[in-house]
């Protein structure tokens, strides 16, 4: 018989260790899946995970798909520690997207440099408002945040939606539900010459680094650890649950908002109605993977672009279906929370009666 | 206008969210929290669907339905009972990976149709004009979730078995201290929480709109585990929810009819706008949500002394 | 989970006297934990009627040995016999069907459920529920444990509670009856009921394994006793023929050091004035303060005396600020400045300190280390953090002080709180406030759960606070530390505070009374009752 048995402490080996093994875990699934879908393994594995890393454009691409996972997984990895469950950050990167868009559109004939400012700002403030109402809404009326956020989400994807099917649609565009085309002043400058990558990746590492000084220098990062592990010794110590909601949606809004404005201005060039391939939804993945840690979720962010791009290139190549993609994400986290089990409890084989300690 | 064609759509959209609810009160009830419904019934709806476009059997696609939607929770109850995992996290991943497996097993179901599920109409009394249509013209898993609601409502209120059951989700450290398997006793409420939402799948992709599409429960099992709330926990306020937001769905289809100018973007939003308010109305009264919800929900049990 | 040998049982058996064959006998019981063997080769019998105290410090292991004889627990190895034959107990289902009733120290009860409904639960067989009520009523009568079937345990008080735990024990006619630390929850008086029904079912043949630290008891009630220290058996003996003073030191495994008490300057500044609080309960299970009002002076420790359940945690919350009273600031002050409507960290920069009943995720995070559990209520007066940052070095330092002035034993300050004993976390918490020199630290159940080691250190330090002229007040259920160490006592009883007391003028009776009676004399006077449920 296998049983459980209390660490009383944390093992940090642990903690480390079982994203890593996760990830094994999830190639040898990977292994029976293309199996038993008459693939051969070997090639799929390859094409998935190793093709997209043999050209320079190939790893551009790879970052220009890891800026919005880090950067809302950045938020949300600070939020989840304080036990904030925002789920809903694929609404807020929406929303942010449709203000800064809505903003690049509106000056479309613009010139001005500091149009791509404002357009950065619109998306931030978006982002933040749609965190703020399940802020609102939890502080106030006590409404648990993984509902609201996730149900307006829904809204803001259907608010998408509506804007470039009727109001904002490209009066050159026969009739297609896109907006016009963002002009050069509210376009991202791009990085790397001759490829997609832009200010965003520059800015999801400088969200790395802030992300690192609040959770292990700062107090607020502190107290939303404390918040997390601990409400009652939280109230004890005098942190503000609210203020601690409030920072932690509203942090994660803005990121989601940012992310939302760089995929649109940075990546898109225009507003389309569907601007995510599920961006949101995997940064929630990226904040585990990546142990709810700033160079964790870097890492993790990377990891999962990669599953993205592999998916692409295992479609075109080996006529796998897109959704893989998604059916190893959840694996990974699958794999992630049983291995987590490790980092406070061992596994003892044997019979709870036979087992002798020291 | 008439009614009657109205009130039967409404009950086909209530339906799958009563399957729904009802699965999920009784894994709250035991005190486990299972986000995954939406996952669950994706994955339900596929099976079901996969199984009765091949087989051609309906039956055998509710079965299938019901089939896949236990194992999806199994995989649930292993990482948070077995494992114990944190089972916010692990209900937002059985989403994830029932969305991705979903479509790729549907990758190949794409553009089927199904004769949908054919209502068993009761004779005699079914041909009752307005009442009978709606009472006793109906499928089988119509019927069937009302009737397992009644059965949940009585199990919990009636039995010992269900007095146990909720003892559990009261303090799982004083039922395993009178000496009752809390671990058995979950595995049970989750596993047939999976069940009603492969139920509340194959419903709806069986008889709602007997085809496939990805993420065809657009966030039903998300306004399902929000309905158990709306319910405070009590079967006969599911009932209430279930119908009150199939009514909403519906609003959407008829309001053009109607000659409603609204965008259909805007309409579609109501469900989920609806939700958002009546989580508040209900929530904003902390002692009503803290007397009825179950004190151990979400919450790790771990019997080590 | 027996490991059964025959030789060991017949040896056993061969020994006694055969007019009293034992009910239960334990044969080398053995439990261990990652780190420590709980139970290390316990043996001792107990006869049919017999009471039998089972003593020991906190961690001494007389909780396991409970668990392991009502089947919550395996052991590892040894054997347990009832009525000579070697049983094994696989569960308390099994332990119910053999006739062992346990009252567990913390209930196992169902709060949002009917008095009735947490009987039938513990019952192995009942379904007929309107049965099951006439004999509650029966059973509750004739043993004198009134109670009223159809009640809402939330609504029910600690003493009330624990009679459900023990009719639903009697219902089942046992052979044998467990009470874990039985009296911590009741006044003198209710003791000395509950003393009288243990008579009486000892009389009537039930054997009765009585848990308890309380020496006193254990010589006043029961006639034969296993003295547990460090999960061995280190004495047995007849608690009758032995003094309280030789029997801690056999707990305690060396002589007592009574703390010193130098009467220090009570001075007649008041630092703690409460003047009429009162305050809902946020819990609509707990209990509301009423009109309370009491002083505490410079220099002076003065006792909160109560039974469990009566308001004690409400008027922590309300003194600490977890509670906040805005509409009556000037209901609380420190030092003369309203405090009613300050949080707790605004509370301790004006010098007041607080120590919360919980240890393990309230007055310290498990999972974090002690560098970071010092940050948690030292960053302010210690000046550990600057502009919104942590500063890591002075908090480390600040954390090694405490562990070295309160000889906190750990592997250092990067160590988790969690991996510390109780007495030890419980040393470093305290140690915590006081090192940041309050002017005011108010605590609860300072020594709850801790060895008599930590728990003489931890007084100690309490009196050298006041006499350093902290104004220290004393949340404690143990009458025996509240006369050890208080200048002054109130007794809180359903949220209402009673005259205070010099300690020298009081006596326990008298303060017994007071724990159990306040509400009548209140109702005389005219205050309104408390709404029920």
């Amino acid at each position: 018989m296998v049983r459980l048995e209390s660490r009383g402490d944390v093992s940090r080996a642990w903690s480390l260790l079982s994203p890593v093994v996760a990830i094994v875990l999830t190639l040898i699934s990977g292994v029976v899946i293309f199996s038993a879908m008459g693939k051969d393994p070997g090639l799929a594995l390859y094409t998935y995970f190793v093709q997209p890393l043999t050209t320079a454009f190939g790893v551009t691409e790879l970052l220009v798909k890891a800026t919005p996972l880090v950067l809302i997984g950045i938020g949300l990895s600070i939020g989840f520690r304080a036990n904030v469950w925002n789920i809903g950050a694929e609404g807020q990167f929406t929303i942010g997207a449709i203000v800064g868009g809505g903003i690049a559109i509106a000056f479309h004939d613009s010139d001005n440099f500091l149009l791509l400012p404002v357009v950065m700002i619109g998306g931030i403030l978006g982002g933040m408002a749609w965190g703020a109402v399940p802020a609102f809404l939890k502080t106030r009326f006590n409404a648990n945040e993984i509902l609201t956020s996730l149900m307006l989400t829904y809204v803001a994807v259907l608010l998408l939606s509506y804007l470039v099917h009727g109001p904002w649609r490209d009066p050159d565009g026969y009739n297609f539900p896109e907006s016009r085309l963002f002009p050069a002043a509210a376009m991202m400058p791009v990085l790397w010459e001759d490829s997609r990558l832009h200010l965003g990746a520059a800015l999801a590492v400088l969200a790395v680094v802030g992300g690192w000084v609040i959770l292990s220098r700062a107090v607020i990062g502190f107290q939303l650890r404390v918040v997390g592990q601990a409400p009652a010794a939280a109230k004890h110590a005098g942190f503000s649950q609210n203020k601690l909601i409030w920072f932690s949606l509203l942090l994660g809004g803005g990121l989601a908002g940012l992310a939302g404005v760089a995929e649109v201005a940075g990546t898109i060039g225009q507003l389309l109605p569907s601007i995510s391939p599920g961006y949101g939804f995997t940064a929630i993945i990226v904040a585990f993977l990546g142990r709810l840690h700033p160079v964790g979720v870097l890492l993790a962010g990377l990891i999962m672009a990669l599953s993205y791009i592999g998916g692409e290139v295992a479609q075109i190549e080996i006529g796998l279906p897109a959704a893989v993609t998604g059916l190893f994400q959840g694996i990974l986290l699958f794999f992630l929370l049983g291995c987590d089990v490790l980092t406070h409890y061992r596994i003892r084989f044997g019979a709870p009666g036979r087992a002798r300690g020291s | 206008m008439d009614f009657v064609p109205v009130i039967l759509t409404v009950i086909t959209a209530s339906t799958p969210l009563l399957f729904a609810a009802t699965g999920e009160l009784v894994t709250e009830k035991s005190g486990v929290l299972n986000l995954g419904v939406e996952g669950m019934m994706l994955v339900g709806a596929i099976a079901a669907f996969a199984v009765a476009s091949t087989t051609g059997s309906g039956l055998a696609g509710i079965v299938a339905g019901a089939a896949a939607g236990t194992v999806m929770a199994s995989v649930f109850a292993f990482l948070t009972l077995t494992m114990l995992a944190n089972q916010v996290a692990t209900g937002l991943a059985l989403t994830i990976f029932g969305i991705g497996i979903s479509a790729l097993i549907g990758a190949g179901f794409v553009g089927f149709a199904l004769e949908p599920l054919p209502k068993l109409a009761i004779p005699v009394i079914s041909d009752i004009p307005v009442i009978g249509p709606i009472l006793f013209g109906q499928d089988i898993l119509v019927y069937l979730s009302f009737v397992m609601i009644l059965a949940v409502a009585w199990f919990l209120s009636r039995t010992r078995p269900g007095l146990i059951l909720k003892a559990v989700g009261e303090s799982h450290d004083s039922a395993h201290a009178l000496g009752y398997p809390v671990i058995a006793i979950r595995y049970a409420a989750v596993l047939f929480g999976g069940a009603m939402s492969g139920l509340a799948g194959a419903y709806l992709s069986l008889a709602y709109t007997p085809l496939w599409a990805e993420n065809m429960t657009a966030g039903r099992g998300w306004i399902a585990l929000a309905l158990v709330v709306f319910a405070t926990w009590r079967p006969g306020r599911v009932v209430l929810g279930a119908y009150m937001f199939g009514a909403i769905t519906i609003l959407q289809l008829h309001a053009q009819g109607w000659g409603i100018e609204i965008a259909s973007q805007f309409m579609s939003m109501l469900p989920y706008l609806a939700t958002i308010l009546v989580l508040v109305l209900i929530s904003r009264d902390k002692t009503k949500i803290r007397l009825n919800a179950p004190q151990c929900i979400g919450k790790v049990f771990h019997a080590a002394h | 989970m027996t490991q059964q040998s025959d030789e060991m049982a017949e040896k056993q058996d061969g020994g006694e006297v055969p007019d009293a064959a034992p009910l239960l006998a334990l044969d080398r019981i053995t439990k261990a934990f990652p780190g420590i063997v709980a139970n290390d080769s316990i043996s001792f019998q107990i006869k049919p009627g017999e009471i039998h105290a089972l003593l020991g410090e906190n961690g001494a292991g007389k909780s396991t040995l409970v668990k392991i004889i009502y089947g919550v627990l395996g052991a590892d190895s040894g054997t347990l016999s009832w009525n000579g034959a070697p049983t094994a107990i696989p569960g308390p289902a099994a332990a119910r069907d053999l006739g062992i009733g346990m009252v567990f120290q913390h209930f196992s009860l169902f709060e949002a459920m009917t008095v009735l409904e947490n009987i039938g639960l513990a019952m192995n067989d009942q379904r007929d529920m309107t049965a099951l009520k006439q004999r509650v009523i029966e059973v509750s009568t004739s043993y004198g444990l009134p109670l009223d079937p159809d009640r809402h345990v939330h609504s029910l008080s600690v003493g009330e509670r624990q009679r459900i735990e023990i009719v639903r024990c009697l219902l089942q006619n046992p052979k044998l009856l467990i009470l874990d630390e039985p009296t911590s929850v009741l006044t003198p008086q209710e003791a000395e009921k509950l003393f009288e029904t243990l008579r009486q079912l000892s009389d009537e043949g039930c054997a009765i394994l009585y848990i308890s630290h309380k020496l006193d008891e254990v010589k006043a009630l029961c006639e034969a006793a296993t003295i547990l220290r460090g999960g061995k058996v280190v004495a047995t003996c007849d608690p009758r023929q032995e003094t309280a003073q030789g029997m801690a030191e056999l707990m305690i495994g060396q002589k007592l050091t009574p703390t010193r008490r130098d009467g220090g300057e009570v001075s007649r500044t008041d630092r703690i004035m409460v003047s009429r609080l009162s305050i809902a309960s946020e819990d609509q299970f707990g209990i509301d303060l009423r009109e309370i009002s009491f002083k505490v002076r410079r220099g002076e420790i003065l006792g909160v005396a109560g039974v469990a359940g009566n308001g004690q945690t409400e008027l922590m919350s309300a003194l600490s600020g977890e509670i906040q009273n805005r509409r009556q600031p000037d209901s609380i002050r420190f030092d003369g400045l309203s405090v009613g409507s300050l949080n707790p960290a605004e509370r301790r920069a004006l010098g007041a300190n607080f120590v919360p009943e919980e240890r393990n995720g309230h007055a310290a995070v498990k999972d974090m280390s002690l560098s970071d559990n010092a940050f948690l209520t030292a960053a302010t007066r210690m000046k550990l953090m600057a502009n919104g940052m942590m500063r890591h070095g002075e908090i480390r330092s600040f954390a090694d002080k405490v562990i070295s002035a309160f000889d906190v034993r750990t592997t250092g300050a990067e160590a988790a709180a969690g991996s510390l004993s109780g007495g030890n976390l419980q040393k470093y918490i305290v140690g915590r406030e006081i090192l940041q020199e309050p002017g005011i630290l108010i605590i609860s159940q300072p020594t709850w759960g801790v060895d008599a080691g930590a728990a003489a250190t931890i007084r100690q330090a309490l009196m050298d606070l006041a006499r350093r002229g902290c104004a220290v007040l004393v949340i404690s259920q143990d009458l025996d530390e509240i006369f050890e160490i208080c200048d002054r006592i109130v007794v809180i009883s359903e949220g209402m505070v009673s005259e205070p007391r010099d300690i020298e003028a009081i006596t326990v009776e008298e303060v017994g009374l007071l724990m159990g009676g306040l509400h009548d004399l209140a109702d005389t006077v005219g205050s309104e009752g408390r709404a029920n449920g």
